[in-house]
């Protein structure tokens, strides 16, 4: 049984190509802290996974990697760029080599599935509107909903919103695409879908990903690489062979699902027998 | 006892000093994103077709809202005033009576107060409930800037109709009192036009009220973009700030009405 690397080793080695590189990050809101001591190296082409509970920090990791927070300490490096010392415009072209999924799509509700992915061509291209078309219609094509393409978000299913999502955060080719909860709510046969168009635009287009989610079963079958975070540490990383064969006890808690661990199923609280009788 | 005393003073002075700070903290805020949104402006015109859009939405869809009120205000401004001026014989004068209160006073107010309701809080609402959906996020992270691409466009939108919509308000408020006045009352109709057009002062009544209603339209329109842009993401922040929106509109359309009579109208023509 191969146990999983402590958090930091060298199963993901430093690399100058590294597309992501976080190094001792801290941050926290006010006296709080998030996010404690957080190293991790997403290589260039990988499919790597951030794994943990819900409100452990996950998706604060994905901001401060898109600079919409600043850490407290350590180094947030993009394509060898330090994210938190560029300006407002060297943030903004930084950020068109990057692709977001949000949680449920944050698809413009405005805005046509065809409009949402020319949305961005229009904005950053002064592409011909032929080729535009010609663009999303290729992008709409490779996620399953070319025939939507007139459809407006309040008309698609949770799937097909998450599909159009991806669609669009692929509109430029970026290097790194970042997917917050991206199975979040589907339906077993949209969860695989969305989980295989992930590793499949990996391999096809080079793409660097990184996917926030707390789906075990999901992740294990198109990831390379696996950061599980708790309580705004990373406790472990490891492949998917590694965690499957884990014997840690937060790991085996979260791939078993089970209620009661490392992470209890009681909030902390006074003793139940006190407060029960707390007028006797 | 005098400990307890001292305590209970010093976590007064606390609070209050607390309180104090983040008032001014908020105040800074709020300033810094109303100079931001309005250095957007260049880009707000550079895509004239949104603006437009918002010029549609703040301007157009409030017009049925504007003209009923308009006309019914007229129409109740007249009887009220014949029924005051009739007594002292000066009936002929309802035209221009009808005519300064409405370019000077109800026009810009009682358009504003409705244009706070109607388009303020959709504004509001509209921009609040695309930071909640994390849409204004998903924009950030495309490289393009939410206050260029959806706050200053809804702020000009809102900023170049509402001067429209009081103009359009008080000419429905005359026809009302023409309708009132003339047709149903049988002022002369001669008496009504040319007390109007003698006693209405292009300069010092109608450039006020036109002033007056350009202040308020940028009042409204920054409070309900800064409220939209300010909402917590969620389903009761959005309904929160969306009050706040009609709140605050209505109040401040009210204070700086007072203020801005004091310096255009001092008695005199």
């Amino acid at each position: 049984m191969s146990e999983l690397a402590a958090p930091g080793s060298a199963l993901a080695p430093a690399r100058a190509d590294h597309a992501v590189e976080l190094d001792d990050v801290t941050f926290g809101y006010d006296q709080r802290p998030v996010l404690t001591g957080i190293t991790m190296r997403i290589p260039r082409g990988g499919v790597v996974a951030i794994m943990g509970g819900s409100g452990c920090g996950k998706t604060t990791i994905l901001r401060l990697i898109g600079g919409q927070l600043r850490p407290q300490s350590g180094r947030v490096l993009v394509g060898g760029e330090s994210v938190p010392d560029l300006d407002r415009d060297a943030l903004y072209a930084m950020r068109r080599k990057l692709g977001m999924l949000f949680q449920f799509g944050a698809l413009f509700t405005d805005m046509s599935v065809y409009e949402n992915i020319a949305f961005t061509l229009r904005e950053h291209t002064n592409l011909p509107e032929e080729l535009i078309r010609d663009l999303v219609l290729m992008k709409l094509h490779a996620v399953g909903l070319r025939g939507a393409a007139r459809l407006m978000p309040a008309e698609l299913s949770g799937g097909m919103a998450r599909r159009v999502a991806l669609a669009r955060a692929i509109a430029l080719d970026p290097m790194l695409v970042l997917y917050d909860e991206p199975f979040a709510g589907l339906d077993p046969i949209s969860l695989g879908v969305v989980g295989q168009l992930i590793r499949r635009m990996s391999e096809a287009l080079g793409i660097t990903s990184l996917v926030v989610t707390h789906d075990v079963y999901e992740s294990l079958k198109i990831v390379d690489y696996l950061y599980f975070v708790s309580d705004g540490k990373i406790i472990a990383e490891g492949t998917p062979a590694d965690v499957r064969a884990s014997g840690d006890a937060f790991v085996r808690q979260f791939v078993d699902g089970e209620p009661d661990g490392p992470v209890p199923f009681h909030y902390p609280a006074p003793p139940y027998q006190s407060e029960l009788f707390a007028r006797a | 006892m005098l400990d307890s005393v001292l305590a209970g003073i010093a976590a007064t002075l606390r609070r209050l000093g607390g309180g104090t700070v983040a008032a001014i903290g908020w105040l800074g805020y709020a300033t810094r994103f109303g100079v931001a949104v309005v250095l957007e402006t260049p880009a707000a015109f550079a895509r004239l077709s949104l603006t437009l859009r918002e010029i549609y939405f703040a301007g157009v869809l409030s017009l049925v809202i504007i003209l009923v009120s308009g006309l019914f205000v007229g129409m109740v401004l007249a009887l009220q005033g014949y029924d005051v001026l009739q007594r002292y014989g000066a009936a002929e004068s309802l035209g221009v009576l009808v005519a300064l209160s409405l370019v000077r006073e109800l026009g810009p107010v009682v358009a504003g107060l409705l244009f706070a309701s109607r388009a303020g809080s959709a504004i509001t609402a509209e921009i609040g409930l695309m930071k909640a959906t994390e849409q204004l996020s998903a924009m950030e992270m495309m490289a393009v800037d939410p206050l260029a691409r959806v706050v200053a466009p809804r702020f000009w939108g809102g900023v170049v109709s509402m001067p429209l919509l009081a103009a359009l308000f008080s000419t429905l408020g005359v026809f009302g009192a023409y309708l009132v006045g003339v047709k149903l009352i049988g002022i002369d109709p001669g008496a009504f036009w040319g007390n109007m057009q003698a006693g209405v002062d292009f300069r010092y009544d109608i450039v006020n009220g036109v002033i007056k209603s350009v202040v308020f339209g940028i009042a409204v329109s920054m409070i309900a973009v800064f409220e939209g842009y300010d909402a917590r993401p969620t389903a009761e922040g959005v309904s929160t700030a969306t009050t706040r929106t009609v709140v605050e509109s209505s109040l401040a359309i009210l204070g700086l009405d007072f203020v801005l009579t004091v310096f255009m109208f001092r008695g005199g023509a």
